[in-house]
């Protein structure tokens, strides 16, 4: 009789990571509507279009390299990476950015490190921060929310914005300015009068029309997520607090100079989408619990600093990405203190 | 009684589906006896048992066949009457199919008893016949490890028990054995567990602790226990709880210090079955010949619990339960989480099998091939150790040892939660063991070699003291030889150079003495290198499968490729080894080889030199070399000058020889140069020959040293410290009996334990 000869343990059990990564996709979907809701067809062609170009050059890069293609291709790694991608670059933005910026979070990002768990960085976050310094005017040009729409406008239908995607036909108004851009301006008007004047703001209640909304989408869509215990609850959670506690002291009362309030920065810009779908990323993220609360919280008050006093639309990708150079670092001083042991290592300790 | 116990979590844990009910259906059964029993003499931790019968004996149920070897090994008993037919080597009961001694014997069916000793009070006999009774009985840890349970109940007199903790968690998922156990034996657990309380003067803690999903358990301990100090206690199930530091952890809140056993926080802690089986081997004399085994998988029409004998065939207890070869996948002694699969169908049960899981593959498929790590962090919340198995993945990969051992791989306990809820599928805990075995085997080689390095510098060292001695014997024999010849030169004022030559002849016999010895090590590390060349051959063979039709696993194809690394690190240091010992010798053997001319004291310097070379920096060797240089041009010089006087046929050589020396001295003082621009100092001819004989001294010096330091001499004072210390021992030890004093009995210990010393010594 052949017995089959394995090592322990014998039984296995839980997610498999296509089924993480399955999930994480499905979460995505609330803010993914709602975005789509208030900004119109522009985010459903980018989405599709990074998930496309994301899976082509995943393809295109394991076949180069020689490994079985679709066993790669069926951890929906790369599909991840396009949703992500395909929800952070403004909508109605040419083809060409969505491939470029595919090509740059699948090639650079991640397949030139040695693929899927390999990369330092995160991909989607690497592609956006290289479109944002390459093209910043393609890049800064967001789409207006429904709410802000002149009466008899409508958001641009499917045939106009595919001309403006493919050929580069220009759409009249259909930009306005974000309201993070106006908060970032604003330094005459108290922050209730911000609230009173700006159609961005009046014609929403919490931060701002639609954003708030993509804004809730996706911390339901996270709390699912960590229902699932797809990850921990450290990361996004202390890089909320970190965020929160930031806006707080620089609230100042809601004067003129105000950053804005708590409520306003969590549920604006890429705030929810960030803490639950970007700084979660395991690979890019620091290993153990302390690091990830560590890790979060530096992200939380990244994005705060460069915000408030930075000179770029949105912080998350460049905190990201800077706290992505600092994981190692975070676990050579986190090691968890394991049993048996007095204290914590450091991992730059030798054998005694 | 009412536990007072508070209930601590332990980090990390799963919850794996149980599986449990099905083997508790049907009520303990039995196994019939097999028509042979295999029984292995290594079922234990430690040293494997020597068989004390013969071929052709006829034994009887109970009677000693392998005597335990040393106090870290147990007994082995035949587990029923009748003839020995084979003592050989068996396929073992072990992962890796190996093979070792086992006692074959063919059955008579009648299971006629040897006389046991049963014992009615155990209060009547001293600690000592007690402890020595379970170790007669050969009382193995029955939990998994088979720890040779009488080691566990002689803890050192410095470590005060406070806590005996008996362990009836038993966690593993489809394993009842101890459930079943407990059910039916709570009696001879409780009898037990006071007994060994008993034998390590009363712990004031004793726990039974179990996991809450085993209720009927519970109730028969918790009636059993009425009235008696024994604490029964539930803890909510978690994957590993069971584990001896996870249930100190989850009962005691304390931890077992790295590198320590749990006797050092005051805990003991002993399997249920263990403590049965103890409770046994004293109250009935009976050894250790059976225990209960679950025999579990839907492979089996019958799944339940049995009693069986030690050495029955697997095969034959799976034939006994309605066994479906067909769809089997695999067999597994233990549970799914830390079982292995077995060998072959026909190893024997032994001491340690809980479990035998023989499951469809449906109920455990083959393992999905792995993907990439995507650092999730599930494993880390998984970890009961609170290690970081992803990061350990990582550096196993990389074969980074020393970031492993600084990430704790060695507190790993393999309980395979990190592989069970990591969703790549990785096989971390098969990572784990291999790197722990091939950093075990480096520091073993290490170990090896840094002791054969001791002991060649040793020689080295004692061969440089005699000849230093001789040397310096020599010399002074010359000096007087040459006093008397000048004095015989005035007085006869006649030259005569032949003397002269002789003592050239001689001392270049010395030296080539001298390098005799180089010759003989440079042979030996070629051979070296032609062992580890040849043993690194042998480890590229490609894999053979041990049985036909197996897979070469990945385990193995690891193994192997660890097995090639060491091989060719071992070449590779060969090879330094050799190639170091070549540029020396080339160096110190063209040294002398062209400067035959200055008889002086070639074989003293170069000794001295080699000596001081031992301990000097790059700079001090180039320096010291330049200073007997130019020690030996003078000389030459000299030499060269007389003999042109004289017009002695030589002349011409000698002055080649200076001629070939200033060379040299111009080229070790370029390179010093390089060293150290500042190397104009080594101008001192006159000091050289205080230099050569301070180095000599020095030697003998060293020398002397370590002929004090030597092993027979270092053993002898330890003896004499031993005999005093024992002598000592006694006289408190009679006094004690005398006072009657209540710490008699660690009195008596520790003269039992110098006893063991002193005759150690004695024996080395
Ligand atoms: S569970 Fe598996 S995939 Fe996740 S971090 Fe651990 S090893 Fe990597
Ligand atoms: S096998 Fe080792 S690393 Fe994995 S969970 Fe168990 S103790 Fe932790």
């Amino acid at each position: 009789m052949a017995l089959l000869k394995v090592t322990s343990p014998h039984a296995h059990k839980g997610h498999s990571t296509a089924q993480l990564m399955r999930l994480v996709i499905l979460a995505t979907l609330p803010g993914f509507l709602a975005l789509v809701w208030f900004f119109g067809v522009g985010v459903v062609f980018n989405v599709a279009l990074a998930c496309l170009a994301c899976v082509g050059f995943e393809a295109l890069a394991i076949k180069l390299r020689g490994r079985p293609v679709m066993f790669y291709l069926r951890d929906y790694s790369a599909l991840v990476t396009g949703v992500l991608l395909g929800l952070s670059l403004p909508p109605y933005c040419p083809w060409w950015i969505v491939v470029v910026g595919s090509l740059c979070a699948i090639i650079l990002a991640k397949q030139l490190y040695g693929g899927m768990g390999f990369n330092p960085f995160n991909p989607a976050m690497v592609a956006y921060v290289i479109l944002l310094i390459s093209f910043p005017v393609e890049m800064t040009q967001w789409a207006a929310p429904s709410t802000l729409l002149e009466a008899g406008q409508t958001l641009p239908g499917i045939s106009d914005s595919l001309q403006k995607i493919w050929a580069g036909v220009p759409i009249d108004g259909y930009t306005a300015a974000t309201p993070l851009d106006i908060m970032k301006q604003n330094n005459s008007l108290l922050v209730a009068d911000v609230y009173a004047n700006e159609p961005a703001f009046n014609t929403g209640t919490l931060a701002g029309a639609g954003w708030e909304w993509a804004n809730i989408g996706f911390l339901i869509g996270g709390l699912f997520l960590l229902s699932q215990r797809v990850f921990t609850w450290h990361a996004p959670v202390s890089m909320l607090i970190a965020l929160t506690v930031m806006a707080t002291l620089f609230h100042d009362g809601g004067s003129s100079s105000s950053g804005g309030s708590p409520l306003f920065h969590l549920l604006s810009g890429a705030t929810m989408l960030g803490a639950f779908f970007i700084v979660t990323d395991p690979v890019s993220s620091a290993v153990s619990k302390k690091g990830r609360i560590i890790y979060g919280a530096a992200i939380g008050v990244l994005v705060f600093v460069i915000r408030h006093w930075g000179n770029y639309p949105d912080a998350l990708a460049f905190s990201v990405l800077l706290l992505n150079f600092a994981a190692p670092f975070i676990d050579y001083y986190t090691l968890p203190r394991t049993y048996g042991h007095a204290k914590a290592r450091r991992a730059t300790e030798k054998e005694e | 009684m009412t536990s007072l116990i508070r209930i601590r979590d332990i980090p990390g844990g799963i919850h794996p589906p149980e599986h449990k009910d099905q083997s508790l259906r049907l009520p303990l059964g039995s196994v019939p006896l097999p028509p042979q029993l295999v029984v292995p003499v290594s079922q234990h931790i430690g040293e494997p048992a020597t068989p004390v019968v013969s071929v052709g004996e006829r034994v009887l149920t109970g009677q000693l066949i392998a005597a335990a070897n040393g106090v870290f090994s147990a007994n082995i008993h035949a587990p029923s009457s009748g003839t020995v037919i084979a003592v050989e080597d068996r396929m073992l009961t072990h992962p890796s199919g190996m093979s070792d001694t086992c006692i074959v014997i063919e059955t008579d069916g009648k299971d006629e008893w040897i006389p046991l000793q049963p014992c009615e009070d155990y209060h009547a006999l001293d600690k000592a016949a007690l402890q020595e009774k379970i170790r007669l009985a050969g009382v193995a840890g029955l939990g998994g490890a088979g720890f040779p349970t009488a080691v566990k109940l002689n803890p050192r007199s410095t470590e005060v028990i406070d806590t005996l903790i008996i362990n009836g968690a038993e966690c593993e998922p489809y394993i009842t054995a101890d459930d079943m156990l407990m059910q039916t034996r709570a009696d001879e657990i409780i009898a037990g567990t006071l007994m060994i309380s008993h034998l390590l003067h009363e712990p004031k803690d004793l726990i039974i602790g179990l996991e809450d999903n085993k209720p009927k358990a519970l109730a028969a301990l918790q009636k059993a226990a009425e009235g008696t100090r024994v604490q029964v206690v539930e803890f909510p199930t978690k994957y590993p709880s069971g584990g001896a530091k996870q249930i100190i952890q989850i009962l005691t809140g304390r931890e077992i210090p790295t590198d320590h056993h749990s006797a050092y926080i005051g805990v003991i802690c002993l399997n249920v079955g263990t403590v049965a089986a103890a409770w046994r081997a004293v109250r009935y004399g009976e050894p250790l010949i059976s225990r209960i085994t679950t025999v579990v998988g839907e492979t089996l029409e019958i799944q339940r619990n049995v009693e069986v004998r030690i050495g029955t065939p697997i095969d034959f207890v799976l034939a006994q339960h309605g066994f479906d070869a067909k769809k089997a996948s695999r067999l597994i002694m233990g549970g799914p989480m830390m079982g292995f699969t077995l060998p072959s169908p026909s190893v024997p049960v032994i001491k340690t099998t809980n479990c035998i899981l023989a499951p469809t593959l449906k109920e455990l498929p083959p393992p999905a091939p792995a993907q990439a790590c995507i650092r999730c962090g599930l494993c880390a919340d998984a970890c009961p150790a609170s290690l970081l198995p992803q990061q350990l993945f990582w550096y196993a990969q990389a074969e980074d040892m020393e970031k492993l051992q600084a990430h704790n791989l060695f507190d790993c306990i393999e309980c395979g939660a990190c592989s069970y809820v990591c969703p790549s599928n990785i096989p971390l805990v098969q990572y784990y063991r291999a790197a722990k075995g091939s950093i075990r085997q480096h520091e073993q080689e290490k170990e090896k070699s840094d002791r054969s390095r001791r002991r060649f510098e040793f020689r080295q060292q004692r061969i440089a003291k005699e000849e230093a001695e001789k040397e310096a014997k020599r010399l002074a024999r010359k000096q007087a030889a040459e006093e008397a010849k000048q004095k015989l030169a005035e007085k006869a004022a006649a030259a005569a150079p032949a003397p002269q030559a002789e003592v050239v002849a001689e001392a270049v016999a010395k030296a080539r003495a001298v390098q005799q010895t180089p010759e003989e090590q440079q042979a030996k590390l070629e051979r070296i290198l032609a062992a580890a060349r040849n043993s690194l051959e042998h480890a590229q063979q490609p894999l053979v499968p041990n049985e036909e039709g197996a897979v070469i696993t990945q385990e193995q194809l690891e193994k192997q490729q660890a097995r090639i690394k060491q091989a060719e690190l071992k070449v590779s240091e060969a090879e330094k080894k050799l190639a170091d010992f070549m540029a020396t010798q080339n160096n110190s053997t063209a040294a002398p080889a062209d400067t035959p001319a200055p008889a002086n004291d070639p074989v003293a310097a170069a000794i001295a030199r080699a000596q001081a070379k031992l301990s000097m920096s790059p700079e001090e060797k180039l320096r010291s070399t330049l200073e007997s240089l130019q020690t030996r041009l003078a000389k030459a010089q000299e030499k060269a000058n007389a003999a042109k006087a004289e017009g002695s046929p030589t002349a011409d050589a000698l002055q080649q020889g200076v001629e070939k020396l200033q060379q040299k001295i111009a080229d070790t003082e370029a390179e010093l140069a390089q060293l150290a621009p500042a190397a104009s100092e080594a101008n001192a001819p006159s000091a050289e020959q205080h230099a050569a004989e301070a180095a000599i001294e020095k030697a003998k010096a060293k020398a002397a040293a370590l002929a004090t330091m030597s092993e027979e001499e270092k053993r002898a004072e330890q003896l004499k410290s031993v005999e005093t210390r024992l002598q000592k021992a006694r006289e408190r030890l009679a006094k004690a009996e005398a006072d009657n004093d209540p710490n008699i009995e660690a009195f008596r210990n520790g003269v039992v334990k110098l006893e063991e010393k002193h005759r150690e010594l004695q024996d080395a």
